[in-house]
């Protein structure tokens, strides 16, 4: 690739490589990126939903969510806006546990969340400890900037799926793009491969 | 690509032209991502809003120098007219509006979330300048203030832009002063029942608090846009 006459750049330190992906760089700060306001639902109104190809749609109050096992998890985040921040702290439920005992056809999901946000996935990247429900971020109630009450977090893609304000999953048959997926950004979101664009 | 111009518009900030050879057109509000390389291979890229209206032959973009960026300050302070750069986009067609989408048009800017929405207004006025808009800009002080000349020649022309500095202001200043509260937006946004199609660009903090107040008055919260610029612009 061409170089950039007299560009030499501040290079990130070194160790990190196996923990930043490709084109990414570290951030101490938590930036917040959201297409729109920021919805506040009343906890007393809050559900959450599993919905779709069930036999069943499964509802839960805020009081029922957390009154699931919840897990404490430690992980590394990635925006496709290139900042990565390491070592993040989340309480939540597994969506595994929400999703326990649920018979389905699907292959997809699609996240919904108050303000009309949606994001798809395959269901195979939701399942067996790769995603949940969050409630806490650093040990406190998750602000509503950074999705609160709760957000989807799905570390191994980039953040856009990490659906903030979460209000349930649709479990589909077919794959059925989400908010940015139609808008020009990549359908599944591996921060490893660089999937940040549709041409990508 | 090369730079083909470059000028100054605050001490923090520049105006890169860029030649962009089979540039396949843009909205205005779309940012594109560019893209660094050290010699030795290492590489940096960060994404910039367009300034330009589709009609503008020439690409331009309005960097922002942040602390620490080691993008925005190559940018700002060291690229000369004549280097190749590398770029990619255009990127993101939410944050975007064309003269087909109509109006009332309203634009809230804070800062350097100024120069997605002067893409708007340049596209506006290319194409005739019959979309009714409403312009708020929020800047910490007049040397700050982006694209003052602009701004001012807009108002001349009749249009509703107004200027509000937050930090400092000279004596004789006649625009609004402080934090933009409430009454502030209330005077610049038309009522709900005109179903205004809005667009608020800046820092998260800005953003946050404009997009809070809209919804507190009444805007349907899906005809507000926003698009948050950090300290992680780099």
């Amino acid at each position: 690739m061409p170089v950039t006459r007299g560009f030499r750049g501040r290079r990130r330190p070194e160790g990190d490589a196996t923990r930043v992906p490709p084109g990414q760089y570290v951030v101490d700060e938590f930036p917040v990126l959201s297409a729109g306001p920021t919805p506040h639902v009343p906890l007393s109104e809050w559900t959450f939903t599993v919905t779709g190809a069930v036999d069943a749609p499964r509802t839960w109050t805020w009081e029922e969510l957390l009154a699931l096992p919840a897990e404490d998890i430690t992980t590394d985040i990635h925006c496709v806006t290139r900042w990565s921040k390491l070592g993040t702290a989340w309480k939540g439920v597994a969506v595994d546990v929400l999703l326990d005992e649920i018979e389905t056809a699907a292959e997809y999901v699609t996240a919904f969340c108050d303000g009309g946000y949606t994001t798809n996935l395959p269901l195979a990247d939701v399942v067996d400890g790769q995603a949940w429900i969050v409630y806490e971020y650093g040990g406190e109630p998750l602000e509503a900037e950074h999705g609160g009450p709760a957000r989807l977090l799905v570390p191994h893609l980039y953040l856009w799926k990490s659906a903030k304000w979460v209000r349930g999953l649709e479990l589909t048959e077919d794959d059925e793009p989400g908010f940015w997926e139609g808008l020009g950004y990549h359908n599944r979101g591996d921060p490893w491969r660089e999937e940040r664009y549709w041409s990508d | 690509m090369r730079v083909t111009g470059a000028h100054r518009e605050t001490a923090r900030s520049r105006t890169l032209l860029l030649d962009v050879p089979g540039w396949p057109g843009h909205l205005a509000g779309q940012h594109v991502d560019l893209r660094l390389t050290a010699e030795d291979g290492y590489h940096a890229e960060r994404a910039y809003s367009i300034a330009s209206p589709p009609e503008s032959a020439e690409l331009a973009l309005t960097v922002e120098r942040v602390d620490d960026g080691e993008v925005s300050s190559f940018l700002v302070d060291e690229v000369r007219v004549g280097d190749e750069l590398e770029l990619r986009g255009p990127v993101g067609g939410y944050f975007a509006w064309q003269v087909a989408d109509g109006g009332p048009l309203v634009l809230l800017g804070g800062g350097s979330g100024l120069v997605p929405l002067v893409a708007m207004l340049r596209h506006r006025a290319a194409s005739g300048g019959d979309v009714e808009v409403h312009v708020l800009v929020s800047a910490r002080s007049p040397a700050d203030l982006l694209y003052r000349d602009e701004l001012d020649g807009y108002a001349a022309a009749g249009l509703d832009v107004r200027v509000t500095l937050t930090r400092t202001w000279p004596d004789d200043w006649a625009g609004g002063t402080g934090r933009v509260d409430r009454a502030g937006l209330e005077a610049v946004v038309p009522g709900p029942g005109r179903e205004p199609r809005v667009y608020v660009c800046g820092p998260t903090g800005f953003v946050e608090h404009v997009a809070a107040l809209l919804v507190e008055l009444g805007h349907d919260p899906h005809a507000i846009r926003t698009e948050r610029f950090g300290p992680t612009g780099g």
